[in-house]
């Protein structure tokens, strides 16, 4: 294995001496949150960086709290496993957590975090989708001042965001959502752990109490575009309907033909759409049921039946 | 262009002089010349070169010098109380879960950790804690009943358990 060559270490203990330092640093310079992307391009794909602006010094990254409205505030410097396991996430959205719990091993989301796993910009990002159907908006912070924008937004590319030099994503904002609101991530991948989506689909539903309807309808999905996406389309065939099979059917139709996935070594583009297809109609049935994230151990029956 | 970096291994207060760049994995075995560590795949796959880093199980093969300043470093070297044993050490061996025993540290330290925050797991919980520690030699079933077992003894110390299942 290639070892990293010498670089230039920084470790800041304010966001505004980060921004000053990347600012100052000019083009090579790399944030490093947890490292488990960074450190393994160094390795595996010759990154050579000019210099590295370590986060983890920055107190005010870190940490998970409700806010008095209702929403909750996830600190970009946040570890998944610490996604994974907080009792307010695992309470109020349990697909959130489980999908914070897809991401490689307990070591590497030890390590990883949230804002490195949004600001790396991998389509096939587990926690993206989760975040997209919660109508997730990104606090950053540079030069130019605080900015909040839709998670949505933040994405432009893979490996690609919106930031400009030296700006920080510092925030993940979860607006206020209604009690009854039920989701449901799937992530559909050849092995049951330590392995990247093949596609994945995360949706929430909020049912009227009196009629089920669909008073609200998200349906995000991953590694199929070049961005995490929602899919606004399969979303309008259930706004305000009762969900069915087969409106759910038609919902994952909907969607398979509004996303935009290539053929690449772990699929072809083909069968990632016919996995959105089926997997946003599960996925929508089993938010519906309310029957709450699907135990790891069960997949291979899922997947085969 | 090294510096002086300061912190806790196993225990005890440490300063060495290393590069920044220098993979925490190599600093321990190369640098430092503690052995038990091991790498594997080296891209955080495996998990044969887990640690603890701040009381929690990492990848050091992904970790690096330059953000070490005052960590708290435990390595398999540090399982063993005194002279003894950990459970989870002899537990292994009384189970034959070690065959080439290259994988067998990080084995141990995940273990343990996992066994501190779920103390009376199911194999399903055991085989989630595990998904990170590859073992290429036969397979993982006497891993997790080693596992099992230093959990019952864990319990039995900690004077709170029954015998499980």
């Amino acid at each position: 294995m290639k070892r990293t060559e010498p670089l230039e270490f920084h470790q800041p203990t304010s966001l505004a001496e980060a921004t000053r330092i990347m600012l100052d640093g000019g083009p090579g310079g790399y944030f490093l949150a947890g490292g488990t992307d960074l450190v393994i391009a160094m390795k595996e794909k010759g990154l050579v960086p000019k210099y590295v602006v370590d986060l983890k010094r920055i107190p005010s990254l870190s940490g998970i709290r409700e806010e008095a409205d209702g929403g909750i505030t996830i600190g970009a410097l946040t570890t998944l496993r610490e996604v994974e396991i907080s009792p307010l996430v695992v309470g109020r959205y349990p697909f959130l957590a489980q999908s914070a719990a897809e991401v490689g091993s307990i070591q590497i989301r030890n390590r990883a975090t949230i804002g490195g796993n949004m600001a790396n910009a991998t389509p096939s990002a587990d926690v993206a989708p989760a975040l997209l159907a919660l109508d997730a908006k990104a606090r950053l912070a540079g030069a130019g001042g605080e900015r909040v924008m839709e998670l949505k937004d933040f994405f432009r590319g893979p490996g690609q965001t919106v930031a400009e030099p030296g700006e920080i994503l510092t925030e993940l904002l979860i607006p206020p959502r209604h009690p009854r609101l039920v989701g449901e991530y799937i992530k559909f991948s050849p092995r049951d752990m330590m392995d990247l989506a093949y596609i994945g689909v995360a949706v929430t539903l909020t049912l009227a109490e009196s009629d089920r309807r669909c008073e609200s309808v998200a349906i995000a999905l991953g590694a199929v575009s070049p961005t995490p996406m929602r899919a606004p389309g399969a979303e309008a065939v259930l706004l305000g309907q009762v969900l069915t099979e087969e409106l759910a059917e038609e919902a994952g139709r909907k969607a398979s033909e509004e996303c935009n996935p290539i053929s690449d070594v772990r699929s072809s583009a083909d069968y990632r759409r016919a996995m959105v297809r089926v997997n946003t109609k599960r996925a929508l049935l089993n938010a519906a049921a309310g029957n709450g994230p699907v135990p790891w151990t069960s997949r291979r029956d899922r997947r085969y039946a | 262009m090294s510096q002086t970096i300061e912190f806790t291994l196993n225990g005890k207060a440490t300063s060495v002089d290393a590069p920044a760049h220098r993979l925490l994995l190599d600093l321990l075995r190369d640098e430092i010349g503690v052995t038990g560590t091991k790498e594997g795949c080296g891209t955080g796959d495996c998990g044969a070169c887990t640690v603890y880093l701040n009381g929690k199980p990492v990848n050091s093969c992904l970790v690096l010098t330059g953000e070490l300043g005052d960590a708290d470093i435990v390595t398999v070297e540090g399982l063993k109380d005194g002279d003894a044993y950990h459970p989870i050490q002899a537990a292994f061996i009384a189970d034959g879960g070690a065959q080439c025993g290259y994988c067998t540290p990080g084995m141990l330290m995940m273990a343990k950790s996992f066994l501190e925050e779920n103390p009376d797991p199911t194999d399903d919980d055991i085989r989630f804690a595990l998904s990170g520690n590859l073992c290429r030699c036969t397979g993982y079933v006497k891993i997790v009943e080693a596992v099992q077992d230093a959990a019952a003894e864990l319990r039995r110390r900690a004077g709170k358990g029954q015998d499980h299942e």
